[in-house]
């Protein structure tokens, strides 16, 4: 469904030194540097996939999405998505995707959601039959009714990412591009809109491409993840994998009826990473999990314990250093 | 050309653009409706804002009063600036603010995202305006029927024809050559200064502050080749029989060629706008 191939965005910016003497000079002779925004990646993403795009800010996310959903023409390479080249923008092409950013809103600011719905099924040529079910349905998934008359400009922000994501999808767009969906929502509204998310992809097969900083979205949407850094990939592969490949110990965090000693706990073999009277977190390798968890079972008063990889943050920030020391050594 | 490509590209014909638009018409001046009735406060100030021809009027018709001022009189004069009103009312357009502000914001990119002009988009826009406008205007020029009389419009029943379609033709240049300002926006961050320079030459130029013929006839020889002059003076010559028919004729002939000039400079630059926007990234 997406095919990329070799893409690359160079920024052209103009560049100037400070000082009034500069700023006159750039009045007549303007300097410009190429700044590589996206240096030749290459993926390819089924029908139907569920696929987390991420990387730190500035890294290129968001430019690979405008130059697939056709906003950004690319300096060089190829991107085919659902059978288009996006940077034709073709009809047929803008009526297969949908870009939904949680920074900038299609909706009409004045007037309720509802009025931008009849926009787009004009505008996309839904059938009214279609259109109505349509409406239906997420209204529904999305528990819109109390919103739909109201003035967009009267809703909270979850409610317009809400009312956003169904403008988005009334034509229902085969392949997704999500930018920071969930930005600035409460943790309920992320929950919904995460939901939201994976029952469209389930139900109509569509494609979703997701960036996001909240890594709950991408743990619980995308069992597939693409890392770029400094324009570059990274990496292209199973969530579970990246987390066994960069953090492959387990966190234990064992909830106490009494306090313990700190040397009880180094005892049981793990590295300890907190401890107050209720609760101590332990990390552990792999292999070595079983006999801690026995240990601590046996020899401490242990009231609850539970085992979980290591946040998804710190899996990237440990594929970020590493992939930046190895391009520091390349260039060296 | 990849498998993908090649099979999209096989795909049956679909129907024809046009035909969609047409249908999407309806509702995109529905939509365009409902949005002028809610910005009633903007509505305001933009009506407040159009009412130079009056001002106009007063100080015209004060120096009439002494003696005419070439085959202006008083009752000539107010005339002239109802009518101009009524155009000006009927063939705003604020495109160029829109385009500017959203070509600098990067919202446009949501227009772009959809199967459809967003030229398209801000013409209906602006033209879902117009019976909010009309209810100000019409009035107006009820009233000014009674008050001036049927003596000052025009007696040709041709230059009746004709007026209606050079209020069109003056909305759809202003629409048009405003278009075209805004879209210089992709490519020069001061877009908007070149539009006040535009807005310098239209008030001297289209007849807004002064009848045209009361410029010195050389101007006035120049002026008649402007494209200002088919903004504005030129519908209300027609209206109030200033132009003779065969003039009138002329006159349509040059506004609609304006038009279709104007038309193909904002697509012109709308298309290379665009892709050097989408290089330098929005």
């Amino acid at each position: 469904m997406i095919s990329v191939k070799h893409l690359v965005k160079h920024y052209r910016v103009h560049t100037r030194p400070p000082g009034l003497g500069a700023a006159v000079r750039s009045v007549f002779r303007r300097n410009y540097r190429a700044v590589p925004a996206v240096d030749d990646i290459s993926f390819e993403i089924a029908a139907g996939e569920r696929v987390g795009f991420l990387g730190p800010n500035g890294a290129g996310k968001t430019t690979t999405l405008k130059m697939l959903a056709g906003l950004l023409h690319p300096t060089s390479g190829e991107a085919i998505v659902a059978g288009h080249r996006p940077a034709a923008r073709e009809r047929d092409f803008l009526r297969s995707i949908m870009l939904v950013t949680g920074q900038k809103q299609q909706l009409l600011w004045d007037l309720p959601p509802s009025e931008t719905f009849e926009l787009n099924r004009a505008i996309y040529d839904v059938p009214r039959e279609e259109f109505r079910r349509t409406v239906d349905e997420l209204t529904e998934l999305l528990d819109l009714a109390p919103l739909l008359g109201k003035p967009t400009r009267q809703l909270s922000l979850g409610e317009r990412m809400k009312c956003e994501l169904a403008a988005a999808l009334l034509h229902r767009p085969k392949v997704l591009f999500l930018d920071e969906p969930t930005i600035g929502l409460d943790v309920t509204m992320q929950a919904g809109v995460r939901t939201f998310i994976k029952d469209y992809n389930e139900r109509h097969g569509a494609t979703v491409l997701l960036t996001s900083h909240y890594m709950d979205d991408v743990a619980a949407l995308c069992p597939r993840v693409i890392v770029i850094d400094q324009g570059h990939l990274t990496y292209d592969g199973a969530l579970d994998d990246l987390v066994r490949e960069i953090q492959p110990e387990k966190r234990v965090t064992l909830r106490l009826s009494n306090p313990v000693s700190r040397a009880d706990l180094d005892s049981l073999g793990g590295r300890v990473l907190s401890q107050d009277d209720a609760q101590a977190q332990l990390q552990v390798d792999g292999p070595s999990l079983r006999a801690l968890v026995a240990q601590a079972l046996a020899r401490l008063p242990v009231a609850d314990l539970t085992v979980e990889d290591p946040p998804l943050e710190e899996v990237l920030a440990g594929l970020f250093a590493r992939s930046r020391a190895a391009a520091a050594v390349g260039r060296e | 050309m990849s498998a993908a490509v090649a099979q999209a590209a096989a795909a049956p014909p679909r129907e024809r653009t046009a035909t969609r638009i047409v249908r999407a018409l309806p509702s995109l001046f529905r939509v365009g409706f409902a949005s002028a009735i809610a910005y009633r406060a903007e509505f305001l100030v933009w009506v407040l804002a159009t009412n130079m021809p009056l001002v106009m009027l007063v100080l015209w018709t004060a120096v009439a009063r002494e003696a005419p001022v070439g085959r202006f009189g008083e009752a000539q004069f107010v005339a002239y600036f109802l009518a101009t009103l009524i155009v000006r009312m009927l063939t705003g357009s604020w495109v160029v603010w829109e385009l500017n502000f959203e070509i600098r914001q990067g919202t446009i990119g949501m227009k772009l995202l959809r199967p459809i002009h967003p030229l398209i988009v801000y013409a209906t826009d602006n033209l879902a305006a117009m019976p909010l406008r009309a209810l100000v205007s019409l009035p107006v020029a009820v009233l000014a029927l009674w008050w001036v009389g049927h003596g000052q419009l025009a007696s040709d029943p041709v230059l009746w024809l004709v007026a209606p379609v050079a209020i069109v033709g003056a909305w759809a240049m202003t629409f048009c050559a405003t278009s075209f300002i805004g879209t210089l926006g992709f490519f020069w961050d001061s877009s908007m200064s070149l539009f006040q320079l535009w807005l310098g030459f239209f008030f001297v130029f289209s007849g807004y502050i002064l009848p045209l013929e009361l410029l010195p006839s050389w101007l006035y020889a120049v002026v008649r080749w402007l494209p200002f002059r088919y903004l504005l003076s030129f519908p209300v010559e027609a209206m109030l029989g200033l132009v003779d028919r065969e003039g009138a004729l002329v006159a349509l002939g040059i506004q609609w060629a304006y038009v279709a000039v104007f038309l193909a400079l904002a697509l012109w630059t709308w298309k290379r706008g665009l892709a050097r926007y989408s290089a330098f990234g929005g």
